[in-house]
């Protein structure tokens, strides 16, 4: 087949065909990690611009080394030290950007919908590298791949997504695309972190992890994410571990092969216990580097033709 | 449309093509195959298995995609299926011996080079082809030759292999 769009904005707007081929081009970029010369000439004269307006680490990491391991030239863009901060608007900064020739923009912006705003505006490629609560369609990508590497299929596969649905991105796209592909999913954390009508994305809830895990082929554990403690959506992270996080106990009730996943970064002895993490059933850093191979995949996609 | 070969004269050709290399440099320790993606690769395999018939030692082959070290990336309104690349054993000191099923322009050889050159440093690397359709755009020649077919530019030659299309001959064919 062949990739026609101009941008990657989520997964929920593409189609199973689209995601299987993202994913099989990936195969081909996974194996260029193993080389001894880890980088290929396909985007030479290009340059990505990544702008993040929220701190991130691995995210825009992953993607700076996919756009060099491709010979693209990479312009990083931190909200902080820019002329945003001079009251400049976010589509004059990147039209300015734009016009001195560069030729995709990878955002990340906590407002839910602005890389749509930009990919409407600018001829280039956008990629949303995650956009609010909203999607981070990579991260989906590199996780479904990750599934996929380890377990041969994604059709059929039991998944429990389990913490903080509500503000998770990384929890939306990764149940587009896994329903797209087949696997039957669940959510599962407090009520007050379960947003209301997500089962219309048909995904089953449950409210503790005992009768989410069973059974299950994959688990993957979101980040409570501690700054948001203020706003009264926990009484306490003791009291979130004492009924959420990944204890031995509650992993026995997945299946024996089950995995073990975290999009990170991972609070040790919160979502889950050091061991887990470490331990024989986490892909957590398998995940990290298939992520540099999902990226790289996405900018050839998008970028590797006239 | 021609019919430049049939099933028996391609297996006869790469039968040549292995002595050929076989008879260059008579040590086989070092010798590796490498076939090009996609009609290369079945290529590879048949006369790797030639030479192990030949001298019992089983070869270290390899494939090799030329996608990302194409020169019209920026050319193309579709980017290309990216097949993959598989070279398990190390290359360095080692005689490389490309095998593609068409010469033409030079550029594909040109890509794989490339591509070799990021995985190590052999001690050679030569090239062998099932046609030579002439046509070169780049200082490229073959070290072995299934055959030469001079061909006119507005021409194709078409090779079919049975691991790929099911049947083994050679077309030539009118383009458009």
């Amino acid at each position: 087949m062949n990739f026609k769009r101009k941008d990657l904005l989520g997964i929920e707007d593409l189609s199973k065909e689209e995601i299987l081929f993202i994913l099989e081009t990936t195969k081909s970029f996974r194996e260029i990690l193993e080389r001894p010369i880890k980088k290929v000439p396909t985007l030479r004269g290009r340059t990505v611009v990544n702008l993040f307006f929220e701190v991130s680490t691995r995210t825009r990491m992953s993607f700076e080394l996919a756009e060099k391991r491709l010979n693209a030239d990479v312009l990083n863009f931190s909200a902080t030290s820019s002329s945003l901060a001079k009251g400049e608007t976010l589509l004059d900064t990147v039209k300015n950007i734009l016009a001195m020739k560069v030729d995709c923009f990878v955002l990340r912006h906590p407002v839910p919908g602005t890389p749509h705003l930009l990919a409407r505006e600018l001829p280039v490629p956008i990629i949303n590298a995650g956009d609010g609560a909203h999607e981070h369609p990579t991260q989906a990508l590199l996780d479904i791949y990750t599934i996929q590497e380890r377990k041969k299929r994604i059709e059929g596969l039991k998944v429990a997504i389990i913490g903080d649905i509500t503000h998770s991105r990384v929890a939306r796209s990764n149940i587009w695309g896994l329903s797209k592909l087949g696997a039957e999913v669940r959510v599962c954390g407090p009520p007050t972190l379960i947003p209301p009508l997500i089962e219309e994305m048909g995904v089953e809830i449950f409210y503790l992890p005992e009768d989410a895990l069973r059974e299950v082929d994959i688990v993957m554990m979101l980040r409570i994410q501690k700054e948001r403690q203020d706003e009264g959506f926990l009484p306490s992270i003791s009291e979130y571990i004492e009924f959420f996080s990944l204890t031995e106990d509650r992993l026995s009730l997945a299946r024996e092969d089950v995995l073990v996943m975290h999009p990170g970064p991972v609070n040790r002895g919160v979502e889950l216990p050091a061991r887990i993490a470490d331990g024989k059933r986490s892909v957590i850093l398998d995940q990290v580097v298939n992520g540099v191979a999902v990226r790289m995949a996405v900018l050839y996609l998008l970028l590797a033709k006239r | 449309m021609a019919k430049l070969m049939d099933k028996e004269e391609i297996r006869r050709v790469l039968s040549r093509l292995s002595h050929q290399i076989l008879e260059k440099d008579k040590e086989v320790k070092d010798l590796v195959i490498v076939g090009i993606q996609r009609r290369g690769v079945p290529l590879a395999e048949r006369i790797s298995g030639m030479i192990e018939r030949m001298e019992g030692k089983k070869l270290d082959t390899g494939i090799l995609d030329i996608t990302l070290y194409r020169d019209d990336l920026t050319q193309i309104a579709h980017q290309p299926i990216v097949r993959n690349t598989h070279i398990p054993f190390p290359i360095d000191n080692k005689r490389v011996v490309l095998i593609d099923d068409v010469l033409y322009t030079g550029r594909t050889v040109r890509a794989a080079i490339d591509v070799l050159i990021d995985f190590g440093r052999p001690r050679k690397i030569e090239l062998a082809v099932l046609v030579d359709r002439g046509h070169r755009e780049l200082p490229i020649r073959a070290d072995f030759v299934g055959k030469n077919i001079p061909t006119a530019s507005e021409e194709m030659v078409e090779v079919k292999l049975e691991e790929v299309d099911g049947r083994d001959e050679v077309l030539l064919l009118k383009r458009g």
